[in-house]
């Protein structure tokens, strides 16, 4: 359980002031120039050894991320991309940390482009979010005004613009090169891989692009040391973590707690428990939607990190921890998730922009029992050709959840189904005539 | 992918009023030059906010020209990013997030509000003050289920309280955004159950840090916030 001193977002639910003054109170700004001081490297190299892994989803090491990027600055420019592109299905964290600790995101915008020979950085934030990106416009307004940002930003001699973007309604733009595509002014269609970003990004150039956590955790992890961020949680799954609980819970909230906090106390500390009891508790999606749910047996004992998930054929994704009570429907629950995929794809690759139309028209009839069991196996195979089989993880991730639902809760499809026939006359395949 | 068409009647011309002119400027100064098309999506945005809600088509072909884009690409964009509306709508566009997290918590319950108040999905109400539609996931889950309205988030909504906003809204009043029991974002109800420690407001965070003092960064001591 992390204390209140350990905590980054101090600021989480906006009950103090979001502005400068309040911010650097609060230790936002802090030493920032002489952090930067000790040199792009040192940075760097405390970052890789925070074990910080990137807080969008993925889970690659923030640290290797960076070193990525061409260590001399060439021709072209190098750029960081904040991804604030906050669309998973449960995840509402960067959000707050945005419209309520918005100086946290700058400061680490200034010292992450630094440390990669960035001198911009731009902002996509999602369209929906428009409260969020006032904000967080008069946020870095009072940065540069404050000399913060902008020509020999915070007196470090660094030069450094920073520029909110924002999108306009598409989930796809949270992939990276997509979001790329998209700031470039198209369609949010995903590149190919390789080139990777970090050669060839934004606009050709050398190009980063992080989850706001993982760059808005950054200047604390340095001020406190990358010692104290690497001693929180479990090896490998280091620091702190702002985990998103909703669905069936008596509270649902965000909270900040420590990489690796077990699922059960998480929910029971801070989100005032499952909604009738532990015991009523049916399933939990324990990353976002993109992952697959876990049944309440793997859920009394699971530990909230990328490894544990991992090995119970889940993932922590963005931490978004959705509740699902025995109440739940939940083959509709993943029919609902499989019609956003659906609503989603991009439709640039084949498997995907079909796949995912036809998984969730059956998942509709499986809802209703207006099917047959050996569609199931039909509807996990279909899964796994869409999943691997296109440019961007969003096949993977319109996939995992059938997938899941399947592993976990084929016996319930099959009771449906079988509910469904049993005062209907069995249907007779015929040959044509 | 969802199929989107623009409206069949088209307004002759669009030009940005000289407020917007001057805000989509400074929009295309943020990007480097040459690169003007970037602008797109915050000019479209502005576009549609000037045109009662939606974009209409010589808008296309303005921010084309103004770009020095090919109109295709304007409509590949227009057509591709749901938020842009291709037809004309409502005065208040109310988009009722069905995803999951919402829907555990009691969208559909909300979609019957909306059939009730303002009719089938999709379509405008016979006053003309609101258009409905089912959106993904707007990410406000710790706050589901949620509406957004226009510019504004309305979250932890019963069946009551979005019938009472449509009402207010019918009539002339503005509802306030944010949380309707009260919660002041996305604390637990009743109040958080941490960061109450007075410490972290007691302006010891800034504390000077010596950065170079440290013997070694793996060997750094781990209460190092002063």
């Amino acid at each position: 359980m992390l204390q209140d001193k350990d905590r980054i977002f101090t600021n989480l639910y906006g009950l103090q002031d979001w502005r400068l003054p309040a911010a650097k109170e609060r230790g936002a700004w802090n030493g920032t120039a002489d952090m930067m001081a000790m040199g792009r490297d040192w940075i760097i190299d405390q970052v890789k050894e925070s074990g910080l892994r990137g807080r969008g989803g993925a889970g690659f090491p923030t640290g290797l991320k960076w070193t990525f990027m061409p260590k001399e600055i060439g021709d072209r420019p190098h750029y960081l991309v904040v991804n604030a592109d906050e669309s998973e299905p449960g995840t509402c964290k960067d959000r707050e940390m945005m419209r309520h600790d918005p100086h946290l995101l700058i400061e680490g915008c200034l010292v992450a482009s630094f440390a990669m020979g960035a001198h911009a950085c731009y902002i996509y934030i999602r369209g929906e979010y428009i409260a969020e990106r006032l904000r967080l416009q008069e946020a870095i307004d009072e940065a540069y005004e404050a000399g913060l940002v902008g020509k020999n930003a915070v007196g470090s001699g660094w030069d450094f613009d920073i520029y909110v973007h924002h999108g306009a309604g598409a989930y796809i733009c949270g992939e990276e090169t997509a979001l790329l595509e998209s700031l470039e002014g198209k369609k949010g269609q995903p590149r190919l891989k390789p080139p990777f970003p970090a050669n060839a990004g934004l606009y050709g150039a050398p190009t980063t692009v992080n989850n706001v956590e993982s760059i808005a955790v950054v200047p604390t992890i340095i001020r406190r040391g990358a010692s104290w961020f690497a001693g929180l949680g479990r090896p490998n799954n280091t620091g702190t973590k702002v985990f998103c609980i909703s669905g069936h819970v008596n509270k649902p909230c965000n909270v900040e707690e420590e990489m690796s906090i077990p699922l059960r106390t998480l929910i029971e500390t801070h989100a005032g428990g499952v909604r009738g009891g532990w015991d009523n508790l049916k399933a939990v999606i324990p990353g976002g939607s993109s992952v697959p749910l876990i049944p309440k047996d793997i859920c009394d004992n699971v530990l909230m990190d990328f490894d544990a998930l991992k090995d119970v054929q889940s993932g922590l994704g963005t931490a978004a921890v959705i509740v699902m009570d025995k109440s739940t429907d939940v083959i509709k629950a993943i029919a609902r998730i499989s019609y956003f995929y659906k609503h989603e794809s991009c439709g640039q690759c084949t498997p995907c922009r079909e796949g995912t139309g036809w998984m969730w028209r059956v998942l509709e009839r499986m809802a209703k029992g207006d099917a047959q069991t050996s569609e199931i196996d039909d509807l996990l195979d279909v899964a796994g050709q869409v999943e691997g089989h296109t440019i961007c993880a969003l096949g993977d991730a319109a996939a995992w959840p059938v997938q899941g639902l399947i592993r976990h809760f084929r016996h319930e499809i099959e009771e449906r189904i079988d509910a469904y026939r049993s005062d209907r006359p069995v249907p007779v395949h015929q040959a044509a005539e | 992918m969802s199929v989107r068409r623009l409206a069949k009647e088209q307004p002759t011309e669009f030009s940005f009023s000289p407020e917007n002119l001057a805000w989509a400027e400074k929009q295309v100064a943020k990007y480097p030059d040459g690169k003007q098309a970037s602008a797109i999506i915050p000019l479209l945005w502005c576009a549609q906010k000037q045109n009662a809600g939606w974009v209409s088509e010589p808008a296309m072909r303005y921010l084309a020209e103004m770009l020095d884009m090919a109109y295709i690409r304007v409509y590949e964009v227009a057509t591709f990013y749901t938020m842009f509306n291709l037809a004309p709508l409502g005065k208040y566009h109310v988009q009722l997030c069905g995803t999951t997290p919402c829907w555990l918590r009691g969208a559909d319950e909300l979609k019957a509000v909306c059939e009730e108040k303002i009719g089938p999905k999709g379509t405008t109400s016979a006053d003309g003050m609101f258009t409905w539609t089912e959106v993904e996931c707007l990410g406000a889950c710790c706050n589901a289920p949620m509406v957004q309205i226009n510019d504004d988030y309305f979250e932890d909504l019963t069946k009551e309280t979005l019938g009472a906003f449509l009402d207010d809204l019918r009539s002339g009043r503005a509802p306030k955004p944010g949380s309707a029991t009260g919660r002041t974002s996305s604390e637990p109800f009743g109040g958080p159950s941490t960061l109450t420690d007075p410490n972290l407001y007691d302006k010891s965070a800034a504390a000077p840090v010596d950065f170079a003092g440290r013997t070694a960064p793996s060997e750094g001591g781990s209460d190092a916030s002063g």
